[in-house]
């Protein structure tokens, strides 16, 4: 039998957070990705509808980054945002009557999979177009900036965003105004089927800040404490000194872009996904508290059970929710009230 | 009242707006240092500072992103386009961010905001930079579209927009930055969404917005000589459209012509056009006629531009026509 090294984050982390905290973290793990299996089911059932991209595999990046964040902080995802939107406090029924297109959805059954957003929560979407949510996370930061207030904000988006304009004047912004933004590239090696070999000039994604003289780090997506430890230098450095960081998280994501892609195929295979699946983050977590002696396989079995229960309780709770009424689709195009668009087209 | 400029009066709104409201901030290109590159931000720096009149890079989508995410927290952002041939790197974020973040988000996240700048043509600026963009933006549910043609609606409409809990479009003439008019010394908001009659006529209803309806009072007083009656109608906004007056003009009349400078496919008048025959079918004498832009890209040539833009000499004769005198 061999001992592994205990790397520094780990140790460094395991001894900075409460336990309560490390162990809830673990939870929120088996919940993302047991909600998830979940809505892969109720998809294949018909019961969730148009595109529905899956977390499962990339936990740690949202699990970690979100633990170090206060409630009044603000996250703005791209349309992989199930977990982030549970972990940032949205109720899980409302998030799955969401998918649902139900009445009680988070977005009141309007805005689906992709447009997850929970004002009380500080959850500003769900965004459907690739990099289009970016300068909305710069335009909140200049908000705080400008209201003197002290919230942060996290921005996730996927590798493949950092190709398009909106990445590069987002961050130029942010750098030259000196902006309370933390832009986290879950970097989990394909955007849709290409690549990141086949879509970027530059590997290192995190390089790209140096075009903007901004901080940057690269972290290990799978491990939660060490995306705990990089994002809250970043949020620190946000919050303190109004300056904006790039983290790239390198993850993979254990599922087809969305459910209606397949797991592996033309663009990856089946052994490398498999692969990747020996690095699972929830049983790297595991291990790591378990080390510590701060987890138990009996505590993992309990904390699993939870997870699966809220998820059934989710399910049961979107089920019984009403569709929107039909009086509701003109509701909320304008602040005030609006009805079919003249006098002649009612 | 105080005869002043359009320019002026846009400044006068934003200087108000500004005063009266700490979550308003402008922001865009030379809005600042250089006083803005129609001049009309002028003076808003030295009085506001650079916190809220904030210059920017050349990066339209950026900062209308900036805007539309400062609006989901709170502030009143106005955006300006130094011109709206501008914004077409931009729309991703007005249609699929700003107009429809209210409805996707189940009513939790208002977009309090105005994009503002100069649209249409001015002389010789070629296909680029000579566009009417209103039908673009008018087809849109969650924005709203304004395009004033005189100094007194546009202090008043853009004072209206910059409170309006929505996302407006709120499209200047180019060349209507100099023309002046007679603005009231105290403070006067106008409603979005209200039609005004420029001209009281009888024989004809003109429908003309933005700097059209200088070519259509042209027309009139021109008609007029000849004994022709028309009633000038200026919607202000095009979305939501007060068409309530337009049909009563139509009902009385018997006859309209609508006037538009941006391009006729799929364009505003059409819109109007249909919404005339819809409502008052039975009180037209003839077909609804239309003067648009020409249907191709602005060309350079001096010639080939006059032949594009609308004129008065185009409207008459579509008046003449929708009269059957020729």
């Amino acid at each position: 039998m061999t001992t592994l090294a205990i790397p520094e984050h780990v140790s460094r982390q395991l001894a900075a957070t409460p336990k309560a905290q490390l162990v809830d973290m673990l939870y929120q793990m088996l919940l993302g990705r047991r909600y998830e299996e979940k809505c892969a089911e109720m998809y294949a059932l018909q019961k969730i509808g148009g595109f529905c991209h899956l977390y499962i595999g990339q936990e740690a990046v949202a699990i970690g980054a979100l633990s170090t964040l206060r409630p009044d902080d603000l996250i703005i995802t791209a349309y992989r945002e199930h977990v982030h939107a549970l972990v940032k406090g949205c109720d899980p029924g409302r998030v799955m009557a969401e998918l649902f297109g139900r009445r009680d959805g988070v977005s009141r059954g309007k805005g689906g999979s992709m447009h997850l957003f929970d004002k009380e929560k500080g959850m500003l979407g769900g965004h459907g177009i690739v990099g289009g949510h970016i300068p909305l996370a710069t335009g909140t930061a200049f908000a705080a900036k400008y209201q003197q207030k002290e919230y942060v904000t996290l921005c996730f988006f996927g590798e493949a965003a950092v190709n398009i304009g909106t990445f590069h004047e987002s961050l130029n912004m942010a750098a030259l105004w000196k902006l309370p933004v933390v832009y986290i590239v879950e970097n989990n090696r394909f955007g849709m089927g290409t690549a990141i070999e086949r879509s970027s000039a530059i590997y290192d994604v995190a390089q790209r800040a140096c075009a903007y003289d901004m901080a940057s780090e690269t972290v290990d997506g799978m491990d939660v404490l060490a995306v705990r430890d990089v994002i809250g230098r970043a949020v620190d450095l946000a919050r303190r000194e109004s300056q904006p960081t790039l983290i790239e998280a390198r993850c993979y994501r254990f599922m087809g872009h969305s459910m209606s892609d397949p797991v592996h195929g033309h663009y990856r295979t089946k052994e490398e996904v498999e692969g990747h699946k020996q690095q699972d983050p929830i049983k790297q977590y595991f291990e790591h508290l378990k080390a510590a002696g701060l987890a138990t396989q009996a505590l993992l079995e309990e904390l699993d059970q939870k997870a699966r229960a809220v998820t059934e309780q989710a399910v049961q709770f979107a089920e019984a929710s009403p569709e929107p009424s039909a009086d509701e689709l003109y509701q909320d195009v304008y602040a005030e009230p609006y009805g079919p668009f003249t006098r002649s087209e009612q | 009242m105080a005869l002043i400029t359009y320019r002026d009066a846009l400044n006068q709104a934003l200087r108000e707006e500004l005063r009266r409201d700490p979550t308003v901030f402008l922001m865009g290109e030379e809005v600042g240092v250089y006083q803005g590159a129609y001049k009309v931000s002028k003076g808003l720096l030295q009085e506001f500072g650079p916190q809220r009149i904030v210059d920017t890079p050349i990066t339209e989508e950026g900062f209308a992103g900036v805007g539309v995410g400062a609006a989901m927290a709170g502030l009143r952002p106005i955006i300006e386009m130094m011109t709206w041939n501008f914004s077409l790197v931009a729309i991703d974020q007005i249609v699929n961010g700003a107009a429809k973040m209210l409805y996707m988000s189940g009513g939790q996240f208002k977009i309090p905001m105005v994009f503002r700048g100069p649209g249409g043509a001015a002389h010789q600026l070629a296909a680029q930079h000579s566009q009417s963009l209103e039908a673009w933006y008018a087809s849109v549910p969650g924005l709203k579209v304004v395009a004033p043609s005189t100094p007194y609606d546009a202090k008043g409409l853009l004072k209206s927009a910059i409170r309006d809990d929505d996302p407006v479009i709120f499209m200047e003439g180019e060349t209507l930055y100099g023309s002046k008019g007679e603005v009231p010394d105290e403070e006067y908001t106008i409603p979005l969404g209200v039609t005004d009659v420029k001209r009281r006529g009888t024989d004809v209803t003109v429908v003309a917005w933005s700097k059209m309806v200088t070519v259509a009072l042209k027309a009139a007083e021109t008609l007029a000589a000849e004994g022709i009656s028309c009633e000038v109608i200026d919607p202000r906004t095009l979305r939501p459209l007060d068409d309530g007056p337009i049909l009563e003009s139509v009902r009385k009349t018997n006859r309209c012509v609508i006037l538009e400078e941006g391009w006729p496919y799929a364009g505003v008048s059409a819109q109007i056009a249909y919404q005339v025959q819809q409502g008052a079918f039975g009180d037209l004498d003839a077909p609804i006629a239309r003067v648009t832009g020409l249907d191709v890209p602005m060309p350079y040539a001096k010639n080939l531009e006059h032949m594009v833009m609308p004129s008065p000499a185009r409207l008459i004769a579509a008046v003449r026509e929708v009269l059957y005198l020729d």
